[in-house]
């Protein structure tokens, strides 16, 4: 059933992001391009563009995207729900046992030993959107050589932006839209 | 009852507008939250939006969903949360739906996707900027541990593919373990 599979999907979505946005980013691609075939990385690359560009977390993006996508607006509705129902019990209760053991020394050890991974996780998943807007492909070429200059360029450009300036991420987005008609355009 | 209608309505205005005009995530939303909920509103103080704030950090979820069930929960029970998370929701469903619409019309432009195929290489280095800060941040603690999950989650990932739940979870068991251990040598000195 596309519903109760469309819920599930994000409730675990929803229930292993800690972190944000860029937490989640990993998740959803395992969920709808590796376990479930609702989107190719293709397509998932455009939504992290197009959830970049769009107000609201990119979780929700996601799941209203892979919704409509693959059962209209209901799955929309289904999805979003489904990655917001763990939020609500856990968080809820987690404020109720925030209040009582501030403290509590194992969560925070627990969350501390979660970080690092949480780190690798978004770099993987940073890695392979590069190798995808580099190569046109998920994997490494055997050809490491046969990149888009463009794209590297382009790439590079907008790290550097980054690095340097810390502007709001919405400016690169565009700015890189932009710079990729003109280049792309001229050569 | 007037005033208490008056209130919900509020909440769900004010999260409705701060989700619709938020680019960017959790870590945007949360300063303008406390802005329209400390500064102007009064209706939380200033360290209790502190507290609420790691909370939602260190839960599961969207950041900006996670903080706006805290606030209103704070400010009017489970029927605050709910209509927190509906204002927080709405926007993006309505958004993105639409979007989805001329998605195909879209794909289908020259011009469009050369500009996403821009956007793309945009994304990777907004992504890969924010690993940069976050790994630093990891290094900077001068512990073994961190770094070793750090490079152990990496290589799992990238190549052997293993299920991210596994790994969060095997994280979860040593982070509970290490924490046993210290308090233990911690008691003991």
């Amino acid at each position: 059933m596309i519903f109760l599979e469309l819920f599930w999907s994000f409730f675990q979505i929803g229930l292993f992001s800690i972190g944000g946005g860029y937490a989640a980013m990993p998740l959803i691609q395992n969920q709808v391009v590796d376990i479930h075939p609702w989107l190719s990385m293709a397509q998932f690359a455009d939504i992290m563009a197009i959830a970049e560009m769009t107000p609201g977390p990119i979780a929700i993006n996601a799941a209203t995207f892979v919704g409509i996508r693959v059962a209209g607006l209901a799955g929309a509705v289904v999805a979003t729900v489904g990655c917001v129902v763990p939020s609500c019990g856990i968080v809820m209760a987690l404020a109720y046992v925030y209040h009582r053991f501030r403290g509590l020394s194992v969560v925070q050890g627990i969350l501390a030993a979660m970080r690092p991974a949480m780190v690798a996780m978004i770099g993987s998943a940073g890695l392979s959107l590069l190798i995808m807007a580099v190569y046109g492909q998920r994997n490494l070429p055997d050809d490491p050589l046969s990149f888009d200059g463009v794209a590297v360029a382009i790439f590079l450009a907008a790290f550097f932006v980054l690095r340097r300036w810390k502007p709001n991420p919405i400016w690169v987005m565009a700015g890189s839209g932009a710079l990729g008609v003109i280049l792309y355009a001229i050569l | 009852m007037k005033r208490d209608k008056d209130v919900y309505a509020r909440l769900f205005l004010s999260t409705f507008k701060l989700s619709a005009c938020t680019f960017g995530g959790g870590y945007v939303i949360i300063p303008l939250m406390r802005k329209r909920f400390v500064e102007d509103l009064h209706w939380i103080d200033e360290q209790e939006m502190l507290n609420l704030t790691a909370i939602a950090q260190s839960s599961p979820g969207p950041i900006a969903v996670n903080a706006s069930i805290l606030v209103g929960y704070q400010v009017a029970g489970a029927a605050g949360a709910l209509l927190t998370v509906l204002g927080t929701v709405l926007p993006p469903l309505v958004i993105i739906s639409i979007v989805s619409l001329f998605y195909q019309a879209f794909r289908d432009n020259a011009i469009a996707n050369m500009a996403l195929a821009g956007m793309l290489c945009g994304v990777a280095a907004v992504v890969l900027d924010v690993v940069v800060n976050m790994a630093r941040s990891v290094f900077r603690q001068k512990r073994l541990l961190p770094l070793l999950i750090m490079a152990a989650s990496f290589v799992a990932l990238r190549f052997f593919s293993v299920n991210i739940l596994l790994i969060i979870l095997a994280c979860a068991l040593i982070g509970a373990a290490d924490t046993w251990v210290r308090g233990r040598k911690g008691a003991g000195t």
